[in-house]
């Protein structure tokens, strides 16, 4: 029997995501991929594996499966969520920590109460055929992951490996902290110069909510309604992730990993690449704000996370022992702001 | 021509040649495509070419907006737009019954008798302008001027695969089922995307296309030669 995480109960919406599909925007298909790449790699770099190996991503409501494999190492991202053993016996492994299961064991997701998403990497990856070079599930063409599609119950995950590697379990002291407060930082958009100046103001000085009818698409925002100059109908071109378009009735839509390549209305903002986990962890129901950057801010936002990522991968620690003066002094070099601060470098 | 160069984010860059649907427009930002391709550029991830534009999708950790908008723009300062349409292909459109829904309203509305529709939308050669909203989803035009509509004021939910429809100057393939708000008016049997295949999308922007009228028995004849493996779609290779 092929190794594999049994699905008895799917939760809402859990996929296989990579970083996505690169090299075929031109032919309509969207990048797809990890709404949060951060998360993905530091919860894969727990059970050692490649930062872009494909693991699961899980909105909103986590899944339980089965181990139908002689042994799993895995380990699941973001604070206050944990994986949470059922059987044999009850016990909680807190985020950011691997675990190895055995065969028949079962274990289930939680996520933190107000997260929208996590995800779980499996050690050696799954055994999934790439779709044009990712392993991302696209479901609006039913392509990538699983069928192209979320996992539905009894589906089988099929593990790369038949067991566990003998390595030791680490876990991550110090891991990114809760930036739920925190202003999403954004540039001006394409057209920007489509909207009256009352609404570039009611845009950046408002509060939005992310609506219920969001998802790997975009997250659909309602707060200050804004007012489009000339019509809202533009002649199409290219999206960036990130983008923030506002169709006829003037509340924005954030567009994220499975987003349309191009788009006919008008774009007033961008999220910046460095800030788009941290909006898609923010589920429906949460309250954002804006901060203005300027596109060469969003760039040495973009490297110095990036640095700041790298050191934070040197501090993986065997599960047992405690994090050392060392780590402290390197963390009180702001190591933590480099990743998630809004405003270290604005 | 005109040419502005804008940072889109700290991961794009758009190139405007202007704000139309013309073929002029879309030479250029497809030549623009091309000649940019070839010179390979350190931190460009990939380029998406529009009616009137060109997106280049660039990594930050390699280069920046600044860093590529001086390289970009002294090469598409002169940029000598051609005609970059090198295929052209033909194909089987069944404009009957069940596969044209919205034909005789597209008659009714246009004043044209139902035949009048077909032949003015098979006669033109379109030109691909672009690909977006679904993977494989190809922008065609220019639409006969009789047969421009706006797009309908409620989409429907169910369009089957293969779908022919038009709306503004448009024509377009849905080439999944897919929800839109086009006026359907035919389906081909044709396979427009297929995940097996590399490239995976039959068509690319700069394609031309013309519709073939075919009955629906041929249509039936198409399916089952398609299912055997046995129906092959070639392009006619145009020198430029």
């Amino acid at each position: 029997m092929s190794p594999a995480l049994k699905t008895l109960v799917p939760g809402i919406h859990t996929s296989v995501q990579d970083f996505g599909r690169a090299g075929y925007r031109h032919l309509g298909v969207p990048t797809s991929g990890a709404l949060d790449r951060t998360e993905l790699r530091l919860a894969n770099l727990i059970v050692q594996n490649p930062a872009e190996t494909a693991g699961l991503e899980i909105l909103v409501f986590g899944p339980t499966f089965e181990v139908l494999a002689d042994s799993v190492r895995v380990a699941v991202s973001g604070r206050g969520n944990s994986i949470e053993i059922l059987t044999p016996s009850k016990s909680i492994i807190p985020a950011w920590q691997s675990v190895t299961l055995q065969r028949n064991h079962t274990f289930r997701v939680n996520l933190s109460p107000n997260v929208m998403c996590c995800y779980l990497a499996i050690e050696g990856g799954l055994d999934i055929a790439p779709v044009m070079g990712s392993l991302s599930t696209y479901s609006r063409a039913a392509f990538g992951g699983l069928q192209g599609r979320a996992l539905l119950k009894g589906d089988e995950v099929p593990l790369t490996l038949r067991c566990a590697s003998d390595k030791e379990e680490t876990y991550l002291p110090r891991p990114p902290g809760n930036e739920a407060e925190i202003p999403i930082r954004i540039t001006w958009g394409q057209q920007a110069d489509y909207f009256t100046k009352a609404s570039l103001e009611g845009f950046v000085a408002g509060e939005y909510s992310i609506l219920p009818a969001s998802d790997r698409m975009g997250y659909r925002l309602s707060g200050f309604n804004l007012e489009h100059k000339h019509g809202f109908n533009i002649v199409s071109d290219g999206t960036a992730l990130g983008a923030i378009q506002v169709p006829g009735d003037g509340f924005p839509i954030i567009l994220l990993a499975d987003c349309q390549t191009t788009g006919g209305y008008p774009k007033i903002a961008t999220v910046i690449s460095s800030d788009l986990g941290s909006l898609a962890r923010r589920g429906p129901g949460s309250k954002i704000r804006f901060k203005i950057v300027s596109i060469k801010e969003a760039e040495a936002i973009a490297r110095q996370k990036e640095e700041a990522l790298r050191m934070l991968e040197n501090t993986l620690l065997p599960v047992g022992q405690n994090a050392d003066l060392d780590l402290d002094a390197l963390y009180d070099s702001n190591l933590i702001s480099g990743i998630y601060d809004a405003n270290n470098l604005t | 021509m005109s040419l502005n160069l804008n940072a889109s984010g700290d991961t794009a860059v758009v190139v405007e040649f202007g704000n139309e649907v013309s073929a002029d427009l879309s030479n250029l930002a497809l030549s623009a495509d091309l000649v940019l391709g070839q010179k390979k550029i350190s931190g460009v991830v990939e380029t998406v070419p529009t009616f009137r534009s060109l997106m280049v999708h660039y990594d930050p950790l390699i280069t920046s907006a600044a860093e590529l908008i001086t390289t970009i723009e002294p090469i598409l300062k002169n940029l000598k737009a051609f005609n970059p349409q090198t295929r052209k292909w033909t194909m089987p459109v069944c404009y009957e019954d069940e596969h044209a829904p919205d034909l005789k309203d597209v008659a009714k509305t246009t004043g044209l008798s139902v035949d009048q529709v077909i032949e003015l939308h098979s006669k033109q050669t379109y030109r691909v302008y672009m690909m977006g909203f679904l993977p494989g989803f190809t922008y065609l035009g220019d639409l006969a001027a009789e047969l421009h509509l706006p797009r309908k004021s409620h989409p429907i939910t169910r369009v089957p695969k293969g779908t022919i429809s038009i709306a503004t100057t448009l024509t377009s393939i849905y080439p999944f089922e897919s929800p839109g708000g086009w006026h359907l008016i035919g389906i081909t049997p044709v396979i427009l995307f297929d995940i097996k295949k590399n490239p995976p999308a039959l068509l690319r922007p700069g394609d031309q296309i013309k519709f073939e009228p075919v009955s629906k028995s041929k249509l039936t004849d198409i399916y089952q030669q398609i299912a055997a493996g046995e129906f092959l779609l070639e392009p006619e290779i145009i020198q430029p």
